[in-house]
């Protein structure tokens, strides 16, 4: 599906960023991105999505259909919820549209400005907008961080309800280490400024998982222990 | 029973609404006429009693007749008509140009390189300046008029143009990234919507100028026009005439940039704004 071969980006003398990257993912893979700030995993999923060019290395995707949810709902402020969501489309559909707004709960608000939604709605209007292509990849960016903590556990059950669905490919950065324990079959530990890849982590539980399964959060020590934010902090 | 009671509540919504709405508009336009009118009063009695020489400052209803029997005699609705397709005119021909180099300079680098430089070197000329050479390249026909307006009318909306795409969310036109967007589209469908609020503050800027400048090449030379009115009325020695023209600019030109107030806040209703609030 995606092979990264020691792809390497950095800014300020090498200062930030991340060097020497190198892993693949599998079809219907979810993949976690998981390190403190500044270690670059950003800039590596803004690499991959093609944003950012200045980056040396290689990789290859099998396929070109890629989706990117940011951290911000970055919605067109002068179109209403439906034209935001087939923003991505060429040529009219709006049965797809409509079915992918009332598979993320926004049947009803077709025609609201974004200035009028709250946050988690907007966040659901952008997923629903990289959706909307029928990816087969998504990228994201920490998407549920600006939401708040109900609205964030909702938003984590929609993706995997999408990902049994359509069996997509999901490329998560994510700073919060219950989402990623939740969602992820990999995660990728970053470490260091710039940041290399330290550690890969394989979760093999089935999902939906239980959010206080007693497997998980021994995963999660050993997570903050990679982490080594004592360090950081 | 239910039914009713339904009804019978909505119509007490609606009245609520009525008594919401109706006293703002009537209390704002009363509170906004009271100075004028009291002024126009003032003006109008100290003319009848001698305070004021007419010949210098004639009184309102003076000049309101002498409108009125131009307007009688069909000579005005020559005038206006004149001095509006003037401007008209000159507003669209600026406000094409401008858009179309204000979008080039503000998207690409090399024209902003390229352009911008010699733009910002005219613009600070007067354009008044510019008058006498139009005269001698164009005549005193109606294409020196119209180009003395397209020149004033292109700097505001220019700058704005230009401002407003530099302003663009460099986040939002990421996602046109993502979605494999040529340049061009990026520019349709981003970059254009996305500046429009300054654009449209350029637009009426550009058309108060737009104004200006009919006025000052109407007095250069011509003969029709509310400018040439003005002349006529200096050369005859009748102030009511001048006075009379002024206030029919003040009107036109209110009412265009009311037209234009109108069209902003009908494809602006999107905006998070202090004013969509309100």
């Amino acid at each position: 599906m995606l092979s990264v071969e020691q792809v390497s980006r950095t800014f300020n003398k090498k200062q930030v960023g991340f060097s020497d990257v190198s892993f693949t993912v599998k079809e219907g893979e979810i993949i976690g991105i998981l390190g403190t700030s500044g270690c670059g995993k950003s800039t590596l999923l803004r690499v991959l999505a093609g944003l950012d060019k200045d980056y040396t290395g290689k990789f290859t995707w099998e396929k070109e259909q890629v989706g990117m949810m940011f951290q911000e709902p970055r919605l067109m402020p002068w179109l209403t919820v439906e034209q935001n969501v087939g923003f991505g489309m060429k040529g009219d559909s709006n049965s797809t549209i409509q079915e992918l707004l009332k598979l993320v709960g926004l049947a009803g608000f077709e025609k609201l400005y974004p200035k009028d939604l709250s946050g988690g709605m907007a966040q659901r209007t952008a997923l629903a907008r990289a959706l909307v292509t029928e990816p087969k990849v998504i990228l994201l960016d920490e998407p549920f961080s600006a939401v708040d903590a109900f609205t964030k556990m909702q938003l984590q059950k929609l993706l995997l309800s999408i990902w049994k669905q359509q069996n997509t490919t999901m490329l998560l950065v994510t700073h919060d280490i219950d989402e990623a324990l939740f969602l992820c079959d990999k995660i990728f530990i970053l470490r260091g400024q710039p940041g290399e890849l330290y550690e890969t982590i394989i979760i093999s539980e089935p999902k939906p998982r239980d959010r206080g399964d007693f497997k998980l959060t021994t995963r999660k020590a050993e997570i903050l222990s990679l982490l080594d934010l004592k360090q950081t902090v | 029973m239910e039914h009713r009671e339904h009804a019978v509540l909505s119509k007490a919504n609606k009245t609520k609404e009525l008594r919401f709405t109706k006293p703002k508009i009537n209390r704002k336009v009363l509170l906004g006429s009271i100075l004028p009118l009291t002024l126009l009063i003032i003006w109008e009695a100290s003319g009848r009693m001698g305070i004021i020489e007419s010949h210098l400052l004639p009184i309102p209803s003076v000049i309101v007749e002498g409108l009125y029997q131009m307007a009688l005699e069909g000579t005005l609705w020559g005038h206006i008509g004149t001095t509006l397709m003037r401007v008209f005119a000159g507003f669209l021909i600026g406000t094409f140009t401008a858009v179309i180099i204000g979008s080039l300079v503000g998207y690409m680098k090399i024209f902003e390189e390229l352009i911008d430089p010699i733009i910002q070197a005219f613009r600070s000329i007067p354009s008044l300046a510019w008058v006498p050479l139009f005269i001698l390249w164009m005549g005193i026909g109606e294409s020196s008029k119209v180009i003395l307006i397209a020149v004033g009318v292109f700097f505001p909306v220019y700058l704005n143009m230009v401002a407003g795409i530099r302003g663009v969310d460099r986040k939002l036109i990421e996602v046109g990234k993502i979605y494999g967007y040529t340049s061009f589209e990026i520019v349709s469908k981003i970059i254009l919507p996305a500046s429009l609020p300054s654009l449209l503050t350029g637009i009426r800027s550009g058309l108060g100028l737009g104004w200006m400048f009919v006025v000052a090449a109407e007095i250069m030379g011509a003969s029709k026009g509310l400018g040439y009115l003005l002349i006529v009325g200096q050369n005859t020695y009748s102030p009511d005439v001048i006075i009379g023209s002024i206030i029919l600019f003040a009107i036109l030109g209110k009412f265009t940039d009311w037209l234009l107030k109108f069209i902003e806040e009908r494809s602006l209703r999107w905006q998070d704004s202090y004013a969509n609030q309100r």
